[in-house]
């Protein structure tokens, strides 16, 4: 049999790590743009006012997002309220009920469609369930359906860190005489707890740039909040706004929204790195 | 003499005094006291069936070895008289395994009392993700309300029992996890019993851990079965040897012999339990 050249060999090897070096420098660099683009423009944005006055109306001096920030924050902690409590109970159930039964198959491939929804699928279907009989836009709209997108994030993760959890350890504290919630709680919770906070703050990341969603139910409001069930200015829907208007202080407001959300998402993920990394010492 | 806790959960058990002066090795099962006696237990795993007609008699305080080669039901067998098994579907025991004369496999019975009474330890060392202290403390918790008086002092009692106090005196807010293989199996030994139980189910637990610790273990439970009856799965035909007063020869699912450690090690009735001795197989 005739030997394979050693040359064509290599050369093929090169040609192969030439392309994928390249196809990761596109990506690379396309981030690294995004992301100096967004510092440089979205830092001039930045000042007092930006983080504690209301927006003004195009052409006025001043102004800034303080009521966009407020609801962000409080629109994203209500939803995480609603998303993890019923995400990590449904991810119990999967993990330690459910199992193979058809029904934990059932909600387990639900849950992954789910995930593949698009968000603005999502944001239409609490409009016409919640912002149509309710007849207005509200915070609590908005953060349903921010919880109902973070859902299947949060139940597929739990699952995941739950069944990480070696049997024996369950089974050792069932042999003590635990009942079997306990043995969740007190035992499989405590074993999982870093990957679960992880899975919680990166599901918090992902829904905190979550702008469609946000359009059909909290919209907008150029006011301070009286309460959540109103229209809620949030940052999402505002650099929405701002970007597409054609006044050139609003553009920059919007790149400040941008920044503040990156630096947010980026905060999320290195805090859940983080935490991760210390349990795995 | 440890003061008994607050018995708002459950009565502390009232041992029956047995002569405990006496720790030769029986010459027969019926010198003994019988705590545990199995009849005709079978089991499946969904379909395939793993014990077949087991009938075993298990004395109390004592140790009784169960051997054999791997996949033979040793672990099966034990994991039946805790019903640990019933954590995963399609797993059924059928068949009586008699506790102090109350069939354990009925449903009425009480699976919390069960497994306060019957321990276990497995093979790997399952230290709880808390401190050493609160480790020890999981099962008292567990079961009664202890004032923190009395949990100290029977968590101080479990750690000297499973002779792991001397070593951990310094540290028990540290995560059980710091400790080195040997000592967290005899953590989790201190943990199996500081809840009292009569009966510890103990499968291969020196499988995992060096050969030191394995003799502080071994020497533990020598000095354990005074108190407890110990029921052990091994591969190490040595320590089945060396520890135990019975030893029971399991092989695909069945008890091919069972009698007194001296006459299966020296005078097997069996050609398969002598081969397997002999390391002929297994």
């Amino acid at each position: 049999m005739k030997m394979r050249s050693q040359a064509a060999r290599r050369r093929s090897d090169l040609l192969l790590k030439i392309i994928s070096g390249a196809s990761a420098l596109v990506g690379v660099f396309f981030l690294g743009w995004i992301l100096a683009v967004v510092l440089s423009k979205g830092f001039r944005a930045f000042n007092w006012d930006f983080f504690t006055k209301l927006p003004t109306p195009p052409g006025i001096e001043g102004g800034g997002l303080a009521n966009a920030i407020i609801g962000t924050i409080l629109i994203t902690l209500l939803a995480t309220v609603m998303g993890v409590t019923l995400g990590i109970f449904s991810g119990v159930y999967l993990s330690e009920y459910g199992k193979e039964s058809s029904y934990a198959s059932l909600v387990r491939f639900m849950s992954n469609v789910l995930m593949g929804m698009p968000s603005i699928i999502i944001g239409v279907f609490v409009y016409a369930l919640f912002v149509v009989p309710a007849g207005h836009f509200s915070g609590y709209a908005g953060a349903i359906a921010l919880a109902i997108i973070m859902l299947p994030v949060i139940a597929r993760t739990t699952e995941d860190m739950l069944n990480l959890v070696p049997n024996q350890l369950k089974e050792s504290a069932l042999a003590l005489g635990a009942p079997r919630w306990k043995v969740t709680l007190g035992v499989v919770f405590r074993a999982a707890k870093t990957g679960l906070l992880t899975g919680t703050l990166l599901a918090v990341a992902r829904v905190s740039g979550e702008t469609a969603p946000l359009l059909f139910t909290a919209l907008n409001s150029p006011y301070w909040m009286k309460s959540l069930n109103e229209p809620i200015a949030n940052l999402t829907v505002t650099i929405f706004n701002y970007a597409m208007s054609p006044y050139e202080d609003w553009q920059s407001m919007a790149w400040g929204a941008s920044l503040l959300i990156m630096a947010g998402v980026l905060v999320l993920t290195i805090v859940a790195r983080m935490i991760f990394r210390e349990d795995k010492r | 003499m440890i003061m008994p806790l607050h018995k708002d959960k459950v009565h502390l058990p009232v041992k029956p005094e047995i002569d405990s002066s006496n720790f030769e090795s029986p010459d027969a099962l019926s010198e003994c006291r019988i705590k545990i006696s199995v009849k005709n237990l079978n089991f499946h795993y969904v379909k395939n069936q793993a014990l077949f007609n087991n009938d075993i008699e298990i004395a109390e305080q004592r140790v009784t070895a169960i051997i054999g080669p791997s996949g033979c039901g040793k672990s099966t067998h034990i994991r039946v008289y805790n019903r640990i098994y019933e954590l995963y579907r399609d797993h059924t025991a059928t068949g009586e395994i008699m506790l102090d004369g109350e069939n354990i496999l009925s449903p009425s019975t009480n699976l919390i009392e069960l497994r306060r009474k019957v321990g276990m330890i497995f093979q790997k060392p399952t230290p709880f993700p808390l401190s050493v202290f609160e480790n020890v403390a999981y099962g008292l918790r567990l079961h009664y309300k202890p004032s923190r008086s009395e949990l100290t002092e029977r968590v101080e009692a479990a750690l000297k029992a499973a002779a792991l106090w001397d070593e951990v005196k310094d540290k028990l807010n540290a995560p059980g996890y710091d400790l080195s293989g040997g000592q967290q199996q005899r953590l989790c030994i201190a943990r199996a019993i500081a809840v009292e139980p009569e009966v510890l189910l103990m499968d291969e637990p020196t499988s995992a851990i060096d050969p030191v610790a394995t003799s502080k273990i071994e020497e533990l439970m020598l000095e354990l079965k005074k108190k407890y009856t110990i029921v052990i799965v091994t591969h190490n035909m040595q320590q089945a040897a060396r520890i135990s007063d019975f030893t029971a020869f399991f092989y695909e699912g069945s008890i091919v012999e069972f009698g007194t450690t001296k006459n299966i090690f020296t005078n097997p009735a069996n050609r398969q339990t002598e081969d397997y001795i002999t390391g002929r197989f297994g």
